[in-house]
C-alpha cells in the first residue's frame, strides 16, 4: 500500500464486502440479497477509485449499480417480491458439492495468490498523466477500437433480444376504450362512470358505513369492533338513488354481505343468491332511523 | 506496493459468487451470483492494471462491464418470459433436458 | 477323320433343355401341344445319337474317342475348367439308351398322364431329366459331370414329388434328394482330391496323372467316387431312397429309377476305370458293395406286396450285379455296361407293364389284389412276360447273356486265386436264384392264379375292378421294349461285338479262366433259376394267395420293413444330426445371440447409469463445470513449474 489511508480504506471495506457477499448467499428474501449486492458494488466503486481508476469507478456506479441492479430490482418486483426461497435443498448432494467446491475454489485461488511473488507495482501515475478518462479514451479508441465497435453491436443486439423475448403475443383481442364503450352501450349499462365511493354519503361518522357508487353500504368501512358490538348505525340514503340498489347485473348476488341481524338492510342481497329477484322485492331504503 | 490484498479479496468474492450459483434456487439470485463473479474479476483486472502500469486492464474491465450489462438484459428477459409461462422463478423447474 | 458331325454333340444337351424351358415358360397356353413338343425333343436326341453312332462306326476303333471343345467355363488361377464333351463308345451307348428308352417312355406318358392337368409340366421335367442325363454321360470333365449329376438329382426330386399335394410324395422326394446329397459329398471330396493331385479335373488330365500317382491317393479318390455312385445307384448303404421313390408316376419310375439315372453310378465307376484299375482295394470294396446290395435287394424283393416296390428292389439288386461286375476290374467293365443296357430294356418294359396293370386296376399297387390278369390284359401279359424271362436269365433272352457273363467273371475274380472267385461267384449264383424266385412271384401273383378282384360287387369283400388293355400309345412302347428285352442281348453278343465296341474306353482285357468250368456255371445258374421259378409257381401260381398278408417269419417281416434300413438310418444318422442341430441352434441363441444382446444390454445399462448424471438441473451442471475448472486449475498449477 502506498499510503496508510489506502490500507485503512481497504481493511474497512473488505470485510464488509465479504460479509455482504455472504449475505447474498444466505439471504432468504430476494430484495435483501439485491441490497447486499448493491452494497458490494458501491464498495467496489470506491476501491476502483482508490486503485487509480476513477473513470471505472464512476462507470461502476452509474452502469452497474444504477442500471443493472435496478433492473434486477424491477424484475424481482415483476416476478414476485415476496417469493422466498426455501432453504431445503432438492438435488441430492448438491449442498455438499456446492460447499466443497466453493470453499475449495476459494482456498486454491487464495493459496495461489499468497504464494506468488508479484513484481513491484508500477502504479498508474504515468499512465494517468492526462487524467484517467483521457488516457483510457486513448487506449480504448486506439488499441481496442474494434472491440469497441463489436461491443456496440452487442448492446444493440441485447436490447433487441430483450424486446423480442418479453414480447407477448396477444391471445385475446385487445379491449381498448372503444371496445369497452361499445360493450357498455350494448349491455344497456349506464354510460357514465359511476360515482366514486362515498359520493352518496351523508354522514362521515365512524360508526356509519360509507356508501359505494351504487349506494350500498360498505361493511369494511366500519371498525370490526363496532360491528361485533352491534354499535354500527345505518347510513341514510337519498330516495332518488335508492333505486340504484339491486339494479343492474352487478347488483344481484354481488357486493359485500352484511350481518345476519340486519334483516331489513337496505336492499342488500341475502347470503343465498339462488333466490332470483329477491333483491328486487326487498323494500326500498326508506327507513330512516335518523331523525 | 503490495496489491495482493485486492487479489485475495477478488478471489474470495469470486468463490462466494460461485457458491451462490450452486446453492441457490431462485433464478434471479443465481444471476446476482454471476454478477458478483464478474465484478470480482473486474477488481482483479484493475489491480493488475495498476500493478503493471498498463491501462489495458482497465479497458478490459470496462468491456467486461458492458458485456455484463448486455448479458443481464437478455438473461432477465429470459427469466421474465419463463416466469410468465411457468409462474415460477426457480432454476430447478427448468429441467426438461433431464436424462 | 472328319469330326464336324460330332462337333454338334452339344445339341444333345441343348435340345431337350430348350424343350424343357419352352414347356415351363409357355404356361397353360402350351397345355394342348406341350407333350408332343417333349416327345419331339426326346426323339430328336435319339436321331442325333443314331447319327453320331453311325459316324463313329465308320471310323477305326482307335479313333473313336472324340473330345468336343465347347468353350471355356472358368479360369480360377491354377484351376482352368473348360466345357467339353467326350463322344466315345461308352458315352454313346448311354446316349442311345437314354434317348431311345426315354422317347418310348415319353410316348407312353402322353397316354398315361392324359387325365392329369399338369401333364405339360411333367414333360418339361422329363425333358430336363434327359438334358441333364445326357450332360452327365457326355461330359469330359468330372466337374461338368457333376453338373449333370446334380441336374438328374433335381429332375428326380421334381418328378418323384410330382403330385406334391400328397405329403407322402413330397417327403419321398426330399428323402431321395437328401440321400443323394450325402453321396454328393463323396463326389465333391473326390473332385478336391483330383485337383490337389493332378491340378485339373478333366478326364484326360486325371487319367494321365493317375499313372504316376501313388496308390493311396488313387484309392482315396476311387473310394470317394464310389460313395457318390452308391448314392445315385441306390447301393448299400445309401439305398433307402429307392423304394420311397416309387411314389412318383410310373413313367418316372421306369425311366429314371430303372433304366437311366440309377445307372449313372455304374457309369461313373466304369468311366473312372483307369483310376479304379490302379487302386485294387477300391475295386474290392466296389465288388463287396455290389455283392451286398445284390443280396439285400433280392431279400427285400421277396416280401414286398407293392408291385412297384418289388421292381425297385429288383433294380437295386440288378445294379448290385453291375457294381459287382465293375468291381471285378477291367474284365468286368464291359459286362457291367452290357447288363446295364439289357437291364434298361427289360426293367423299363416291366415298369411300363406295371403301369399298364395299375392303369387297368384303378391305380392299385398291391399285388394281393391282382391275379388272373393274363386273360384280360394280353399285350401287357406278353410284354411283361418277356421282360420276366429276360431278368430270370433264361436263354436266349437278353438277360441270360449279360447276367451269365457277370457270374462267369465273378468266378474268375482276382485272376482265379484265393477266396474272391468263390465268394463273389457263389453270391452271384445264389442271387440269381433268389431273383428268379421273387420275380416269378411277382409275375404269378399279378397275372396268374385266381382273381382276387371282381367285376361287380357280389358281397365277397373283394375290390371291384374293370381291368382293360391299355391304349396303343401305351402298349406300343411296351412292345418295343419287350422286343429289345428278348433280342438285344443276343444281338450284341454276337462275336463279342459289344465288348470290342467298348474297348477304346475299357481297354483290351485278357480273359481269365473261372474257377469252375463255364458250362458248369451255366448249368448251375439255370438250375437255380428254374428252381426259384418253380418254387414261386407252387406258392403263388398254383395255390391260393391270401388277400391279407400273412404274418410271416422273422425274415419276412424284416424284408417287408426293408431290412430295417429306415430304422438304422434314423438312429445312426438322423437322430444324432437332429440333436446336433438343436444344440447348435440353442447355442446360437443363447451364446452368440445372448452374447451380442448381452453386450448390447450391458451397454444400455451403462447408458442408463450414465444418463442419471443428466438430471436437468442447471445447478448440477454448474457444479460439474466448476469442478472441472477446479481440476484444471490444480493441474495447471502442478504442471507449471
Amino acid at each position: 500500500m502506498t499510503s496508510g489511508a489506502e490500507a485503512v480504506l481497504f481493511w474497512c471495506l473488505a470485510p464488509l464486502m465479504v460479509i455482504a457477499a455472504l449475505g447474498l448467499l444466505f439471504a432468504r428474501k430476494a430484495v435483501h440479497a439485491t441490497l447486499c449486492v448493491v452494497f458490494v458494488m458501491v464498495c467496489l466503486a470506491v476501491m476502483y477509485v482508490a486503485l487509480e481508476a476513477p473513470f471505472l469507478g464512476i462507470v461502476q456506479i452509474v452502469v452497474y449499480t444504477g442500471a443493472v441492479m435496478m433492473l434486477f430490482l424491477f424484475v424481482i418486483m415483476l416476478v414476485g417480491v415476496d417469493a422466498s426461497d426455501s432453504l431445503v435443498e432438492t438435488i441430492r448432494g448438491q449442498r455438499l458439492v456446492g460447499w466443497l467446491l466453493g470453499i475449495g475454489l476459494g482456498a486454491v485461488l487464495v493459496g495461489v495468490i499468497l504464494r506468488v511473488s508479484f513484481p513491484a507495482g508500477i502504479g498508474l501515475e504515468e499512465a494517468n498523466a492526462d487524467t484517467n478518462p483521457v488516457a483510457i479514451a486513448r487506449v480504448l479508441f486506439g488499441d481496442f477500437v474494434f472491440n469497441l465497435e463489436v461491443v456496440g453491436v452487442l448492446l444493440i443486439t441485447a436490447a433487441l433480444a430483450a424486446l423480442t423475448l418479453t414480447h407477448k403475443q396477444r391471445l385475446t383481442p385487445r379491449v381498448g376504450q372503444k371496445e369497452r364503450a361499445d360493450a357498455r352501450v350494448a349491455s344497456g349499462e349506464s354510460l357514465v362512470p359511476l360515482p366514486a365511493p362515498g359520493v352518496y354519503a351523508q354522514r362521515n361518522a365512524m360508526d356509519v358505513p360509507a356508501l359505494d357508487p351504487q349506494g350500498r353500504p360498505i361493511e369494511a368501512s366500519v371498525s370490526r369492533v363496532l360491528r361485533v358490538r352491534g354499535q354500527e348505525r345505518q347510513a341514510p340514503l337519498d330516495a332518488q338513488i335508492a333505486h340504484l340498489s339491486g339494479q343492474g347485473p352487478r347488483g344481484v348476488g354481488s357486493g359485500p354481505s352484511h350481518d345476519v341481524d340486519r334483516t331489513d338492510g337496505p336492499g342488500e342481497p341475502t347470503a343465498d343468491p339462488s333466490t332470483p329477484g329477491a333483491a328486487d322485492t326487498t323494500p326500498p331504503r326508506t327507513t330512516e332511523e335518523e331523525s | 506496493m503490495d496489491m495482493s490484498n485486492y487479489l485475495v479479496l477478488s478471489a474470495l468474492l469470486f468463490s462466494i459468487g460461485a457458491a451462490t450459483v450452486l446453492l441457490r434456487r431462485n433464478a434471479i439470485i443465481v444471476f446476482m451470483g454471476i454478477e458478483l463473479m464478474l465484478n470480482a474479476s473486474n477488481l482483479a483486472f484493475v489491480t493488475f492494471a495498476r500493478m503493471h502500469g498498463d491501462l489495458s486492464g482497465q479497458v478490459i474491465a470496462f468491456f467486461v462491464m458492458v458485456v455484463a450489462a448486455a448479458e443481464v438484459v437478455v438473461g432477465l428477459a429470459i427469466i421474465v418470459s419463463i416466469f410468465r409461462t411457468r409462474r415460477s422463478a426457480s432454476v430447478d423447474d427448468v429441467n426438461l433436458l433431464k436424462n | 477323320m472328319d469330326t464336324s458331325v460330332i462337333d454338334s454333340a452339344w445339341l444333345l444337351v441343348v435340345v431337350p433343355l430348350v424343350g424343357a424351358g419352352i414347356l415351363l415358360l409357355a404356361g397353360r397356353r402350351a397345355d394342348a401341344w406341350g407333350h408332343w413338343l417333349g416327345v419331339l425333343a426326346s426323339a430328336a436326341t435319339f436321331v442325333l445319337g443314331a447319327v453320331y453312332l453311325l459316324t463313329l462306326l465308320g471310323w477305326d476303333a482307335a479313333d473313336r474317342v472324340v473330345d468336343v471343345h465347347v468353350g471355356r467355363w472358368f479360369d480360377a488361377g491354377s484351376l482352368v475348367v473348360d466345357v467339353g464333351l467326350r463322344v466315345d463308345p461308352l458315352s454313346l451307348t448311354f446316349v442311345l439308351l437314354v434317348s431311345f428308352v426315354g422317347t418310348l417312355i415319353h410316348l407312353y406318358s402322353v397316354a398315361y398322364m392324359e387325365h392329369d392337368a399338369d401333364r405339360r409340366r411333367f414333360f418339361a421335367y422329363l425333358n430336363l431329366f434327359v438334358a441333364a442325363m445326357l450332360l452327365l454321360v457326355l461330359a469330359d470333365s468330372y466337374l461338368l459331370l457333376f453338373v449333370g449329376w446334380e441336374g438328374v438329382g433335381l429332375a428326380s426330386y421334381l418328378l418323384i414329388g410330382f403330385w406334391n399335394h400328397v405329403p407322402a410324395n413330397a417327403t419321398a422326394a426330399k428323402k431321395a434328394f437328401i440321400v443323394n446329397r450325402v453321396a454328393d459329398v463323396g463326389m465333391i471330396v473326390a473332385l478336391m482330391l483330383m485337383f490337389s493331385s493332378f491340378g485339373a479335373v478333366d478326364f484326360a488330365s486325371v487319367f494321365a496323372g493317375a499313372e504316376t500317382t501313388d496308390t493311396g491317393r488313387l484309392t482315396a479318390i476311387a473310394l470317394m467316387l464310389l460313395v457318390a455312385a452308391c448314392g445315385k445307384s441306390a447301393q448299400f448303404p445309401l439305398q433307402s431312397w429307392l423304394g420311397d421313390a416309387m411314389a412318383g408316376p410310373t413313367p418316372v419310375s421306369a425311366l429314371i429309377h430303372a433304366a437311366t439315372m440309377v445307372t449313372a453310378g455304374v457309369y461313373l465307376v466304369v468311366r473312372s476305370g483307369p483310376v479304379f484299375t490302379l487302386a485294387p482295394d477300391a475295386l474290392l470294396v466296389t465288388a463287396v458293395v455290389g455283392a451286398v446290395t445284390l443280396v439285400f435287394g433280392a431279400v427285400v424283393g421277396c416280401a414286398k406286396d407293392d408291385i412297384k416296390k418289388t421292381l425297385a428292389a429288383s433294380t437295386m439288386s440288378q445294379i448290385g450285379y453291375m457294381m459287382l461286375a465293375a468291381g471285378l476290374g477291367p474284365i468286368g467293365y464291359a459286362f457291367a455296361i452290357f447288363h446295364l443296357l439289357t437291364h434298361g430294356f427289360f426293367k423299363a418294359g416291366m415298369f411300363l407293364g406295371a403301369g399298364s396293370v395299375m392303369h387297368g386296376m384303378s391305380d392299385d399297387v398291391s399285388m394281393r389284389r391282382f391275379g388272373g390278369l393274363s386273360a384280360v390284359m394280353k399285350v401287357t401279359w406278353v410284354t411283361f412276360g418277356l421282360g420276366w424271362l429276360a431278368i430270370l436269365g433264361i436263354p436266349p433272352f437278353s438277360g441270360f447273356w449279360s447276367k451269365d457273363k457277370i457270374i462267369e467273371s465273378a468266378f474268375a475274380a482276382d485272376g482265379g486265386h484265393g477266396w474272391q472267385p468263390w465268394v463273389f461267384g457263389l453270391v452271384a449264383l445264389v442271387g440269381a436264384g433268389i431273383t428268379a424266385f421273387y420275380m416269378s412271384r411277382l409275375f404269378f401273383m399279378t397275372f396268374h392264379g385266381q382273381r382276387r378282384w371282381v367285376e361287380s360287387d357280389d358281397g365277397s369283400g373283394l375290390p371291384v375292378r374293370h381291368p382293360h388293355e391299355s391304349p396303343a400309345l401305351m402298349t406300343v412302347p411296351m412292345v418295343v421294349l419287350a422286343v429289345g428285352s428278348a433280342a438285344l442281348g443276343g444281338l450284341l453278343m454276337v462275336g463279342g461285338a459289344f465288348a470290342s465296341w467298348l474297348e477304346p474306353v475299357t481297354g483290351h482285357v485278357e480273359h481269365h479262366e473261372p474257377v469252375l468250368p463255364v458250362p458248369v456255371i451255366m448249368v448251375l445258374t439255370l438250375l437255380l433259376v428254374l428252381g426259384g421259378a418253380v418254387l414261386a409257381w407252387r406258392q403263388y401260381g398254383a395255390s391260393t394267395v391270401p388277400v391279407e398278408p400273412p404274418v410271416g417269419s422273422v425274415l419276412t417281416r424284416a424284408a417287408r420293413a426293408d431290412l430295417y434300413q429306415d430304422v438304422v438310418n434314423e438312429n445312426l444318422v438322423m437322430r444324432p444330426g437332429q440333436y446336433l442341430t438343436r444344440s447348435l441352434v440353442y447355442a446360437d441363441k443363447k451364446v452368440v445371440d445372448g452374447g451380442f444382446m448381452g453386450a448390447a444390454g450391458a451397454l444400455g445399462l451403462l447408458g442408463e447409469a450414465v444418463k442419471k448424471v443428466q438430471n436437468g438441473y442447471v445447478r448440477s451442471y454448474a457444479a460439474m463445470m466448476l469442478a472441472g475448472f477446479g481440476v484444471l486449475v490444480v493441474v495447471v498449477l502442478l504442471v507449471w513449474n
